[in-house]
């Protein structure tokens, strides 16, 4: 829910990224959710040193995660983000400027950015420093997905500082890491979901009430990439990201792509992902009573999971020697499904008494499809 | 050692490194670097596309940050 925005942009040497165009088109479906989404993005330099990008995007949503589920009704929302980003390249260093404004009917997100990236060492080191701030506004629909009615709940704060090193180590491996702290103050929980707890009165066992989160989050996350261009022409990609914060959330990443390229049109990736992550230390799927503790939580993303990604890209240049203005045009077809494994966190909506008594329900786990589409020009 | 000779002994490796870094000569000369600027050698090709699904995985997990990407807020139920 927190906006950590930061825009990053690798530059080569001493020049800046060519103009380009994208209209994208993009659908997740999986665990009770459709969210379908539309976006544009153009890109200019308005001198040689000087270019500005802005980027609309659209996403609706259609369902609600199982914890919302639960005990709500389906959720129909509509989210619309507009960002801009200012670059300037002066010598070897390149300044970044960007602001994000999203806006759906119960919550409003706004960031503001900036990054300096320089270039070091015959250009065979790039160092990158960034800091984003994003104010949040919380709200809660207390009526129906087609009749809303919302009430703001809060307010959230968040700060995220970032630095990176991009490192040239041979002439055919470059190597990254980048550390990112964040750190979040106000409202943080989700409003729509609830924690429960063991209630021997009510007729499913367990009694419902509302989550209490600290009003500060910190985080720390640090990411190390390799990549290496084999001998045939093609380019092999391990990542590894490390994270942990201060509610005891500890998670692990671990990444590997596969680039192939086809003469000059197609371009083929292949990907796998693996992500696991230990449980917030107030969380949990079934609390004893009522006020048990300080802080209590029963967020899925709050919960001990692992999950797993295949995904495949495929990208055709339909213009691969460029055409009047354009330089180059390509289409590129995303697709990635992921699983979700959940270690602690129960399916309350479709088991319970009197087959399953409260904590003893199966184990929730769904799989996800992410399909993207996008259309790129350049200039 | 007492921890003051431990920090003067640290501060002057590292202006000694900063100061030999600067003359640094490239080990990797501009004319080899060829294969580093093709395009299947670039950290993030279409930045509209991984922005996406760090915003899908920030929605569905526990961590976040040190991706890189871009994304915005949301309320993601």
């Amino acid at each position: 829910m927190v906006a950590a925005l930061l825009l990053i942009r690798s530059t080569i040497a001493d020049v800046l990224p060519d103009d380009r165009a994208d209209v994208f088109y993009s659908k997740y479906s999986g665990g009770g959710m459709d969210i379908t989404g539309y976006s544009a993005t153009a890109r200019a330099k308005i001198t040689e040193n000087f270019a500005v990008e802005a980027n609309y995007f659209i996403d609706k949503v259609s369902g609600a995660s199982i914890d919302v589920l639960s005990q709500a009704s389906v959720i129909k929302d509509e989210r619309k983000q507009k960002s801009g980003t200012l670059e300037y390249l002066h010598d070897k260093t390149t300044y970044t400027a960007s602001y994000v404004s999203s806006v759906e009917r119960d919550y409003i997100s706004e960031t503001a950015s900036f990054s300096l990236s320089q270039s070091m060492f015959g250009d065979l080191t790039t160092l990158t420093l960034g800091f984003a701030d994003t104010h949040n506004t919380v709200g809660e629909n207390n009526g129906t997905a087609d009749v809303p009615n919302v009430a703001w709940v809060g307010h959230a704060l968040s700060r995220a500082y970032s630095g990176g090193l991009s490192q040239i180590l041979t002439k055919n491996f470059i190597a990254d890491v980048n550390l990112q702290v964040i750190t979040d103050a106000g409202y943080l929980a989700n409003p729509y979901r609830s924690i429960r707890y063991l209630d021997p009165l009510n007729a499913k066992g367990y009694s419902l009430a509302s989550q209490v989160y600290p009003d500060t989050h910190t985080s720390t996350a640090v990411q190390v990439q390799g990549k290496y261009y084999l001998p045939y022409r093609a380019a092999v990609t391990a990542l590894y990201r490390y994270y942990t914060d201060t509610w005891g959330v500890v998670g692990n990443t671990y990444e590997l792509d596969y680039t192939h390229p086809v003469l000059n049109k197609w371009i083929f990736e292949g990907r796998v992902r693996y992500y696991k992550q230990t449980a917030a230390s107030f969380y949990s799927d079934l609390f004893p009573f009522a006020g048990s503790q300080n802080f209590t939580a029963r967020d899925q993303n709050l919960a001990a999971l692992d999950n797993t990604t295949i995904g495949a890209k495929v990208t055709y240049a339909f213009l691969p020697d460029g055409w009047r203005i354009f330089k180059r045009g390509t289409v590129t077809a995303d697709v990635s499904r992921i699983r979700f494994n959940y270690l602690d966190f129960r399916n309350i909506k479709d088991f319970g008494l009197p087959q399953y008594t409260p904590g003893t329900e199966p184990l929730y786990q769904f799989s996800a499809t992410v399909y993207q589409l996008f259309l790129s020009v350049y200039f | 050692m007492r921890r003051s000779s431990l920090l003067l002994l640290g501060a002057l490796s590292g202006t000694l490194l900063l100061s030999s870094g600067c003359s640094l000569q490239p080990w990797v000369k501009p004319y080899e670097r060829d294969r580093l600027a093709d395009p299947i050698m670039a950290w993030d090709r279409d930045a509209i596309s991984s922005g996406y699904m760090d915003h899908i995985r920030e929605s569905r997990e526990g961590s976040r940050g040190a991706t890189g990407g871009a994304g915005g807020g949301c309320g993601c139920n």
